[in-house]
């Protein structure tokens, strides 16, 4: 792609599943306009990437980078600040660098206990009880792999980020929107929304999006999807079964309930939640068809795991953060 | 003592990274494949509800959720004692397949097919998508798109989304499909069974015909005498889905099969203390080292590994196309890495005639797509085919259902050791003392990987795409005497 005077796109994954790439090359042919507007000037998907190129480039001379991935080491900490320096417009694309996404989860225990974990599992042969070494030596000379940061961290808690945009991973439609919208900017056609807006997604909650009824029906026991039908037309968290509609942002036309499955709350906070898991919590207790606690208590008892439930996607972007295990060992 | 690093500069720290010594001599004298990242996904999925774990796996890797919800899938049924009616296997493996097309198409238009149409010697620059298309043409760029656009168009129809389904719950599935549905799945299956014949037709043209080529795919640098695995059916023919794994020796001959929940008889992982990632080996044979032969459990699981270990193709057309490949490469089993470039496209085949044999069936769009269990949740294993290689999926639960061990054994994972193989091999074939190390000998000790299809995505999670490389060599004293760089 040649130097010709267009605006600068740069597109980097730090740690990620690579979701979030599948998911832009699922715009298909709008790509194309991508390359008739932009020139773009790294994407290690797409291109050879240029580390050094970027380096070199003045400060701020790269228009728009969206970043997708979490801050796991130092290398995702390096790119990060790198290519919050050489870019006018830095975008958190997708969960992970928006909130953490799953792999944040990662943040209630310490790197000790992951380890361990991995290297102890039922097909491991480990009767040295050998863990790898960040510096080894081997007859030939000494061997380096890096630490690992004893949290997953999400993009704004390492560089300031201008737009986010959440998902996992953003939905295409919502890509090609954003990428459109950048285009009629270039032209004078349109203005961009405020800094620190959320982008490519809605401002009220998948609920709002679910074709599905609801009759303000209240509960009186949780169930787990796999031992009930789900009733196609109905609300699935008036069914019992813990949905993360009521807390997370619209933008995704509520693929999953659509599907029959609950929402997971992929799109992280709905407008205004400070933090995701309070306010799925609050919207949940609700629901609830009791006042009395000892009651309460028992129909909570059918949400074993609340930290993966209310916190899936959102643990390393709450105001938790992290549980203490992370700094143990 | 010289030192050599071959490291992804793009991502210092998320992709593998290749060591080679040099003795005083300037002689090779040993390699080391490093894999730097480790996730934790064993130790995050513990404590979950285990029927969120086939959601919480598909993150494990975007490129192919699909593998993770489908092993996770079926460890969820075992773990609730429960088997999903017909329709719904037939619609996961529908699904599955539908997602195989797109996954292998991928592969070889974006990430293999440079070496072979473009030539292992071509310019950098020309070496990498856009060069293909620009050889082969526009129109095919477009047909590549399209094959892209019908896999995810019914990964979302069945699965509720184009990236990380969401529907396969212990049991069965959330929902099924409409008869609009499976009419609008059968003719894009149809229209892939086409493009699979067209590519190859392609491959025959451009590399087939193409004596150099052949040569390299039979010549010794990339060949190693390993045992091979793959998932058959009752008949012992591939499957990607569901069946037992076989297991074939050296010589082709079948030293057993294993179902899922009999994998820690068969597969053990051995630890080396420089990688994050450890080695699979076969625990009948046992660890020998990263050494070929019928002594050494190094295994390999990948498009070859399932010809291998089968009799041949459920489909007509592409048991003819299993039949060509080994009398075309002289008989089974086929030990050269390279081969495994056209293995995946006989499985392309096959996907796409699967995808229509699945959804022609009268039972496709059948109501019956769950059966609610009723047992109490214990321990369950699920295995299936991802397109790198046999994926193991463990999870064991409380009485609640709530996980307590999770172990898995991803697709690339199983390669490591024939990997680590593959790249000293080549380094050791190409590094000479007074031989000049140049740019050509890079890509051949990356080929040697890319073969495997480096998605060490379920790994380190790098994408299909340029692998970019820099060599640096540093004299005894460390200091850098010579940089070689690929793509960066």
């Amino acid at each position: 792609m040649s130097t010709n005077g267009k605006p600068k796109f740069a597109m980097y994954w730090a740690a990620s599943c690579g979701g979030c790439e599948i998911a832009v090359l699922n715009i298909h042919e709008k790509i194309l306009d991508v390359d008739a507007n932009f020139e773009v000037v790294f994407w290690p998907v797409a291109m050879d990437a240029k580390y050094k190129d970027v380096e070199a480039m003045e400060d701020g001379s790269i228009l728009l980078t969206l970043f997708n991935g979490a801050i796991r080491n130092d290398e995702n900490e390096h790119i990060a600040r790198l290519l919050r320096r050489k870019s006018k417009i830095l975008v958190a694309f997708g969960s992970c660098a928006n909130e953490g996404c799953m792999p944040a989860l990662a943040n209630l225990s310490s790197i000790k206990d992951m380890v361990d974990t991995a290297f102890t599992t039922i097909s491991t042969d480990n009767p040295q009880n050998i863990r790898p070494s960040i510096s080894y030596t081997v007859p030939e000379g000494e061997l380096h792999i890096p630490t690992i940061f004893p949290a997953v961290r999400t993009l704004d808690q390492v560089v300031p980020v201008d737009y986010y945009m959440p998902g996992c991973p953003p939905e295409s439609p919502q890509i090609a929107a954003v990428i459109d919208l950048v285009i009629q900017v270039l032209q004078g056609k349109a203005e961009l929304p405020p800094a620190g807006s959320v982008i490519g997604a809605g401002g009220s909650t998948v609920c709002d999006e679910c074709p599905r009824k609801r009759n303000e029906k209240k509960i009186k026991k949780f169930e787990r999807i796999q031992h009930i039908m789900i009733d196609p037309d109905l609300c699935i968290l008036e069914q019992g079964v813990l949905c993360s509609g009521p807390a997370t942002r619209s933008g995704c036309v509520a693929l999953c309930p659509i599907a029959g499955a609950p929402c997971i709350g992929c799109y992280g906070p709905a407008e205004g939640a400070e933090d995701y898991g309070s306010r799925l919590m609050t919207a949940i207790a609700s629901v609830i068809d009791s006042n009395d606690p000892v009651e309460i208590e028992r129909i909570f008892e059918g949400i074993p795991d609340p930290a993966g439930q209310f916190y899936r996607f959102n643990l390393a972007g709450s105001l938790l953060r992290f549980s203490k295990s992370a700094w143990k060992d | 003592m010289q030192r050599i690093s071959i490291d992804p500069i793009t991502r210092l720290e998320g992709h593998g990274k290749i060591e080679i010594f040099l003795d005083d001599e300037g002689n090779f004298a040993n390699s080391y494949f490093q894999i730097p990242e480790l996730r934790g996904f064993e130790r995050f999925c513990v404590g979950r509800q285990v029927e969120e774990v086939p959601i919480l796996t598909n993150r494990i890797c975007g490129v192919c959720p699909e593998a993770h919800h489908m092993a996770g899938a079926k460890a969820v049924d075992a773990v609730y004692h429960v088997d999903p009616p017909r329709t719904a296997k037939m619609l996961r493996e529908l699904l599955y397949s539908a997602f195989y097309c797109t996954d292998h198409t991928t592969h070889f238009y974006a990430l293999a097919g440079p070496d072979f149409i473009m030539g292992p010697n071509a310019p950098v620059a020309e070496r990498n998508i856009l060069g293909v298309i620009h050889k082969v043409g526009l129109e095919i760029g477009g047909k590549v798109i399209q094959m892209r656009k019908y896999g995810h168009t019914v990964v979302e129809m069945i699965g509720g989304r184009k990236v990380h389904p969401c529907t396969s719950i212990p049991g069965g599935l959330t929902k099924g499909i409409t008869k609009e549905q499976r009419d609008e799945i059968e003719k894009m299956g149809r229209w892939a069974i086409e493009f699979a014949q067209f590519t190859l037709q392609a491959f025959n043209d451009i590399v087939l015909g193409n004596k150099e080529y052949v040569d390299l795919i039979l010549g010794d640098i990339y060949t190693h005498h390993t045992y091979y695995i793959g998932t058959v059916d009752e008949n012992n023919k591939v499957n990607f889905y569901d069946g037992k794994v076989s297991v074939v020796d050296p010589e082709g001959k079948r030293l057993g099969k294993y179902a899922a929940n009999e994998y820690t008889d068969w597969i053990a992982e051995h630890v080396e203390p420089w990688t994050y990632l450890k080695f699979p080996y076969l625990k009948k044979v046992g660890w020998k080292g990263f050494v070929d032969g019928k002594d050494s459990g190094v295994y390999m699981a990948t498009p070859l590994s399932r010809l291998n270990a089968a009799d041949g193709m459920a489909t007509p057309l592409a048991q003819a196309e299993y039949e060509k490949f080994y009398s075309t490469l002289g008989g089974k089993p086929v030990h050269q890495r390279l081969a495994i470039h056209w293995a995946r496209l006989i499985e392309l085949l096959y996907a796409a005639e699967r995808w229509v044999e699945l959804v022609t069936d009268p039972e496709i769009t059948s109501d019956n797509y769950r059966t609610i269990p009723t047992e109490i949740p214990t321990e369950g294993v699920g295995i299936v085919e991802a397109p790198r290689g046999t994926l193991t999926h463990h999870y064991t639960t409380d009485e609640r259902g709530v996980t307590t061990k999770v172990n898995l054994i991803v697709g690339t994972t199983n390669n490591y050791a024939s990997i680590q193989m593959s790249t000293k091999k080549a380094a050791q074939n190409l590094i000479k003392k007074g031989t000049p190390i140049t740019e050509g000998m890079l890509n051949m000790v990356e080929m040697a990987f890319r073969a495997y299809d480096p998605c060490f995505g379920c790994a380190t999670h790098s994408l299909p795409g340029q692998m970019p490389l820099e060599i640096s060599i540093h004299d005894v004293q460390g200091n850098l005497v010579q940089v070689l760089k690929q793509n960066c």
